[in-house]
């Protein structure tokens, strides 16, 4: 079977740990300790092996562990589809993060080849009720997991996109000069748009349509406008372009992909996700990040690392059990923390336990058998 | 406390400011030139006054001359009708250093860039919309970079001259001698959209 996950990590001077060293091997991995003791941490230095800013979108500066703050480094040994690969992440104190693959510099794109990280953290609880914008995030990680170009032609537009708003708000009439962004914006819009619906068409294929502890979501997007953008890149740079005198009086872009807002209902009941319980809102997102985690698994030929925060604790016994028996079904080693060992009991010796104990004013660190 | 006596100080605080040179390599190169001074710093320091006195833009093309307008400008032989377009004066080199081109170029200085607020009067656009007329251009080589702001500007150019003359842009693909195996996903899907028949 083949697989990717992590044979080795260590973390160095990041947030609470000083100096983190683990073995590891292919199966899942139950974190647990008391609140605080450094759990997510672990989590997040290992979402910072795929492109991106890390699971709490926290700056380079950020990460360094107090009060030293001599920099961080995050080094990771990994078992990719039977090839090894050695990542290595750091930043020095006031300076961008950087990467090396294999002992080369390269760019963060270039994870996305070697290695396919999915998370789930409690923030997303309320991905359904807050606003757009995390979910129009969400959705993005999604296609950007499936599809590794996404990444580029999400900053494409994001570039054109703030160029053209600089001119509304200037007041600056060149009609030219808009009409050239608009068609950059346009030919990358036209392709996020595409990369999102192949996403939710690629989730929809792999999502269950039984009834299970792991329901079902009919994903959809929207508009504020309530009109569908249209598809070509023809025909949205011309509804760009006829959107100019309303973008003006507002100072910025109102038509576009970065409006567009993801729709999520339970598709037995045919209820909102927003309006769901918080517990079926759960279920949902857990089972949308599975259907992802499918999807990767027949696309790149291995299922994704998994990083499962606070997950256990939410769940009644039954929903926990079952989404141990899917993880262990696709075989992709999940990374999840709680606070007490009994919560992973289930998994026996199918999985890798680690303690995590805070003491002196950094985290401990201990294998379990 | 500085090493060197002040005026030696001075000369290597300057030359840590060039592109590529830091404090350490600016100190070695100092140290060096002072070592040979008959051979290196004095017409160094020769070149340096000569070229401070006469260096300008060329009035026409935006190049760098000595004189208002440049050897290119002012050659007949580069008049043969063809335009190429270029951001700044090292991609003029690049395109020089090849020796196909047998045209005259204009050097934009930039690209257009709303946040760094350069609009089309910072980048000598309306020169070049002159230029067309007054010196029987019939083509326009857009060799501008492959970046939201060189394609924005490109764009910019090509709707402006539309009509007026054949405006074309530099292939995007495979390198000459490079391997696929090495490009990234973006120059592949170029190439292969620019594919020819054989």
């Amino acid at each position: 079977m083949s697989r990717l996950f992590l044979k080795a990590l260590s973390l160095s001077h990041f947030r609470s740990h000083r100096a983190t060293r683990l073995a590891l091997d292919h199966r899942p991995v139950a974190i647990f300790g008391a609140n605080g003791a450094g759990k997510t941490n672990i989590l997040e230095a290992i979402s910072l092996l795929s492109p991106g800013r890390g699971l709490r979108r926290a700056a380079a500066g950020e990460m360094a562990r107090r009060p030293e703050e001599v920099g961080w480094k995050v080094t990771a040994a990994l078992d990719s589809l039977g090839q090894h690969h050695e990542i290595e992440t750091w930043a020095e104190p006031g300076q961008a993060r950087q990467l090396r693959i294999d002992g080369k510099t390269a760019p963060q794109a270039e994870l996305g080849r070697i290695a396919r990280i999915l998370w789930l953290t409690p923030a997303m609880d309320r991905l359904w009720t807050e606003g757009a914008e995390g979910r129009r995030r969400f959705l993005d990680r999604i296609a950007l997991s499936l599809f590794p170009e996404h990444g580029d032609i999400a900053l494409r537009y994001e570039r054109a996109m703030r160029e053209r708003n600089r001119l509304l708000r200037d007041g600056v009439r060149d009609g030219r000069w808009y009409e050239a962004l608009e068609a950059q914006m346009a030919s990358a819009g036209a392709a996020l748009l595409a990369g999102r619906r192949a996403a939710i068409a690629r989730l929809a294929a792999v999502q269950p349509r039984a009834e299970g502890p792991f329901p079902a979501a009919t994903l959809s997007l929207e508009t504020p406008e309530g009109e569908a953008l249209p598809d070509s890149e023809r025909a949205l740079a011309a509804a760009i372009a006829r959107s100019r005198p309303r973008d003006m009086a507002a100072g910025r872009s109102l038509i576009g992909p970065h409006r567009q807002d993801l729709v999520a209902v339970y598709a037995a009941k045919a209820v909102p996700a927003r309006d769901c319980s918080t517990g079926e809102q759960k279920a949902l997102l857990i089972s949308l990040i599975l259907a992802n985690a499918r999807a990767i698994a027949e696309d790149f030929g291995a299922p994704p690392i998994l990083l499962l925060d606070e997950v256990a604790a939410h769940l009644d016994a039954q929903r926990r059990a079952a989404l141990f028996a899917e993880i262990l079904a696709l075989g992709a080693q999940a990374w999840m923390t709680g606070t007490g060992e009994e919560l992973f009991d289930e998994l026996g010796e199918k999985a890798q336990r680690l303690e995590v104990r805070e003491a002196q004013g950094q985290s401990l660190v201990e294998m379990r058998d | 406390m500085a090493d060197a006596p002040q005026e030696i100080e001075a000369l290597i605080d300057m030359m840590a400011r060039l592109p590529g040179l830091g404090p350490r390599s600016a100190r070695r190169a100092v140290l060096h030139l002072i070592a040979r001074r008959g051979q290196l710093l004095a017409p160094l320091a020769q070149a340096m006054q000569a070229v401070a006195e006469t260096a300008r833009e060329c009035l026409n093309c935006g190049n760098i001359a000595t004189a208002d307008i440049c050897p290119i400008c002012a050659s007949e032989a580069r008049a043969n009708g063809e335009l190429c377009v270029v951001e700044d004066v090292a991609d003029l080199w690049a395109m020089e250093r090849a020796g196909v081109f047998r045209g005259r170029y204009h050097v934009l200085g930039g690209t257009l860039s709303a946040l760094d607020s350069i609009g089309p009067e910072e980048l000598r656009i309306p020169r070049l919309l002159d230029r067309i007329e007054a010196e029987n251009i019939t083509e326009v080589i857009l060799a501008l970079n492959a970046t939201v702001d060189g394609q924005t500007t490109a764009h910019y150019i090509a709707d402006a001259l539309e009509g007026r003359v054949r405006v074309s842009s530099l292939a995007q693909g495979v390198p000459v001698g490079g391997e696929l195996d090495y490009l990234d996903d973006g120059t592949i899907t170029a190439a292969l959209r620019a594919r020819k028949t054989l």
